[in-house]
């Protein structure tokens, strides 16, 4: 007993049922169950590649920040990305929408595929692109409009105006992101007035609206009270037999709960990618084992 | 209790700048009264022998009457409305011309410009604003009507007069663009970030970042903007008389010559007639119309603020 609350103010929560290895469970290399959904001994192998990085350097003005990353993300998968602040691993997931077209002065070089088409290539639409790969950010942005208005939004910016088209989509995306029961009967009021868990989901059926293949989240439950990080987690459980996942956390318990796959960045390089079960269990670089085993970081 | 918590320190100089400030808070308030007073007593009740406009013109009379004859003796006659009409229809031709101007610079600074673009351009846009409108106004008589507007509309088989209320509303619109475009740039750039990225990751063109989610999310401070350049407009004098001439008539003609309630205030307060005169005393009365019309464009400008505005966390 004095064990089990010694772990847990360590912060060591997970289960110790089943008298799991106690040098195991000192080295702090174990590992919480994985939310329904996520099956981490998936053998995504036989997945294709939804997302292929091949030697991606990417800088701020002179400043390099990403160095020589190389990565597939198999699809209908999640993949972690994880590491200390400053890693570089939100920039490397803005790069996989180009979303850091938006910031002045950065430059990216090397291969970004994405189902097989080359992202970084000047002729890509990223219009097309961010439709096609959406993405949830860590703040919750609901726009200053009616909850039914901000998951219509991206349709409609498609050019869909069918009313009838939109109420099914607003229903089904809504549904999708496990809000619909809470707001069916105030679709029209503002979105605002809506609690940062419900914001969260929100953001993630605006998201799905676009009907995109992958989606990208940046850590999008490090806002959030623990019960609103639950549903979140069991969402992403739910979203990934349909689409193809890229979160970005800093809770590395979440990362190993909600993904196959997880990539540990440190100061800009990738230091190890492998199925979460590995790098949770038995990381092949020093530098992951004393990341997750909170030496550092 | 100790006695070092409970001594109490007499600091002459906090009371001293208690006082200090609040005579300036006072200012403000007083001078305010004291135009209201000079307003009230010269239109409504005045004091001793003076008689007040309202003593010898009636309200009604005032508010219905459609001639505006300032005149001493038989024949005057005070009617409001071909001032209000020209005050009006300047005014309407100003915003016609300043909200597209000033929300699409506003726009184009905030969401489209380089920052070096930027950088240039917002104090270009405030040197216009530094230009005195007498030169604004000698700018439409003797540029816009006889350069621009005479060729186009001979072109379209009209015709137009010297002075004009449209030219005069078109130089008031370019005054109070820089106001629109300052005003409107900062509440559209003070939209988070977030906002737009989200947006953006959407798939929106820029445009659609502009038009769907940043202007609305901004509309509050835009439409008061709006107002606040309309009640500038309402307000605007020199540009104004000079421009569109001083001919008080009851016309929504834009292409005629007409007289805005500041106009005939400037022309009264200037006349040779005698300082009792009601000819002179009208000044007041149109004065009073003129600040609450202001007044309640303000107060209907602040309410909007409150009422849209948008709360962000």
């Amino acid at each position: 007993m004095k064990d089990r609350e010694a772990a847990c103010l360590s912060g060591q929560w997970f289960d110790v049922e089943g008298g799991a290895d106690m040098a195991e469970r000192n080295s702090g290399l174990s590992v919480p169950p994985s939310v329904r959904g996520v099956d981490r001994n998936l053998d995504t192998s036989s997945h294709a590649a939804a997302i292929d990085v091949r030697n991606m350097n990417f800088y701020y003005g002179e400043h390099q920040v990403l160095f020589d990353i190389s990565l597939m993300v198999p699809e209908r998968s999640v993949t972690a990305l994880i590491g200390p602040s400053g890693c570089g691993k939100s920039t490397f997931l803005r790069t996989l929408n180009r979303m850091n077209d938006l910031v002045e002065g950065t430059k990216c070089t090397g291969e970004c595929l994405v189902e097989g088409q080359n992202i970084m290539d000047p002729a890509v639409d990223v219009v097309l692109l961010r439709k096609h790969v959406g993405m949830v950010f860590q703040k919750s942005t609901p726009f200053p409009k009616s909850i039914f208005d901000n998951v219509a939004y991206g349709p409609r910016v498609a050019g869909e105006k069918n009313r009838s088209v939109l109420a099914d989509l607003v229903e089904s995306c809504l549904r999708k992101a496990a809000l619909w029961e809470e707001v069916r009967d105030r679709l029209h009021t503002s979105a605002m007035a809506l609690s940062g868990g419900q914001q969260q989901r929100l953001c993630i059926a605006r998201t799905l609206a676009t009907n995109p293949r992958i989606i990208l989240m940046d850590e999008p439950a490090s806002a959030l009270d623990p019960a609103s990080t639950d549903r979140i987690e069991n969402l992403i459980g739910e979203l990934c037999a349909n689409y193809t996942i890229v979160i970005v956390t800093h809770n590395m318990q979440q990362a190993s709960r909600v993904s196959h796959q997880t990539a540990f960045f440190f100061k800009g390089h990738l230091v190890e990618c492998g199925p979460t079960m590995q790098i949770f269990t038995s990381p092949s670089e020093k530098q992951t084992e004393d990341y997750i085993t909170g030496r550092f970081g | 209790m100790p006695s070092w918590a409970t001594r109490r320190i007499h600091r002459r100089h906090e009371t001293f700048i208690q006082w200090a400030l609040f005579v300036c808070a006072a200012l403000s308030v007083l001078t305010t009264a004291a135009i209201i007073f000079v307003l009230l007593s010269n239109a409504v009740y005045a004091p001793g022998s003076k008689v007040a406009f309202f003593e010898r013109v009636s309200l009604a009379e005032f508010l219905t009457s459609t001639q505006w004859k300032p005149r001493d003796g038989e024949g005057g006659q005070f009617g409001i409305w071909p001032l209000l009409s020209g005050t009006f229809l300047v005014a309407f031709i100003a915003s016609a011309v300043s909200i597209p101007a000033g929300l699409g610079a506003a726009i184009y600074m905030s969401e489209y410009a380089h920052p070096r673009e930027r950088e240039w351009l917002k104090p270009v846009l405030e040197i216009l604003a530094g230009i005195p409108s007498v030169v604004f106004g000698f700018f439409a008589l003797k540029f816009i009507t006889p350069w621009i507007l005479k060729p186009l509309l001979q072109w379209l088989g009209m015709d137009v007069a010297v002075f004009n209320s449209l030219s005069a509303g078109i130089v008031v619109g370019i005054m109070v663009t820089p106001l629109i475009a300052s005003l409107s740039e900062d509440v559209i750039r003070s939209v988070p970030r977030s906002l737009r990225e989200a947006a953006f990751a959407l798939g929106s063109t820029r445009f659609d970042v502009s038009a769907r989610v940043v202007v609305p999310a901004a509309l509050s401070g835009i439409l008061a903007s709006f107002l606040l350049a309309f009640s500038r407009a309402v307000g605007e004098t020199m540009a104004v008389a000079i421009a569109a001439g001083g001919n008080p008539l009851l016309t929504l003609n834009p292409l005629r010559g007409s007289q805005t309630m500041t106009g005939f205030m400037v022309h009264a307060s200037t006349g040779d007639s005698a300082a009792d005169s009601i000819s002179r005393m009208s000044m007041y009365a149109v004065g009073i119309t003129l600040f609450v019309i202001t007044l309640a464009i303000n107060l209907l400008s602040g309410w909007i603020m409150r009422r849209f505005r948008e709360v962000y966390q």
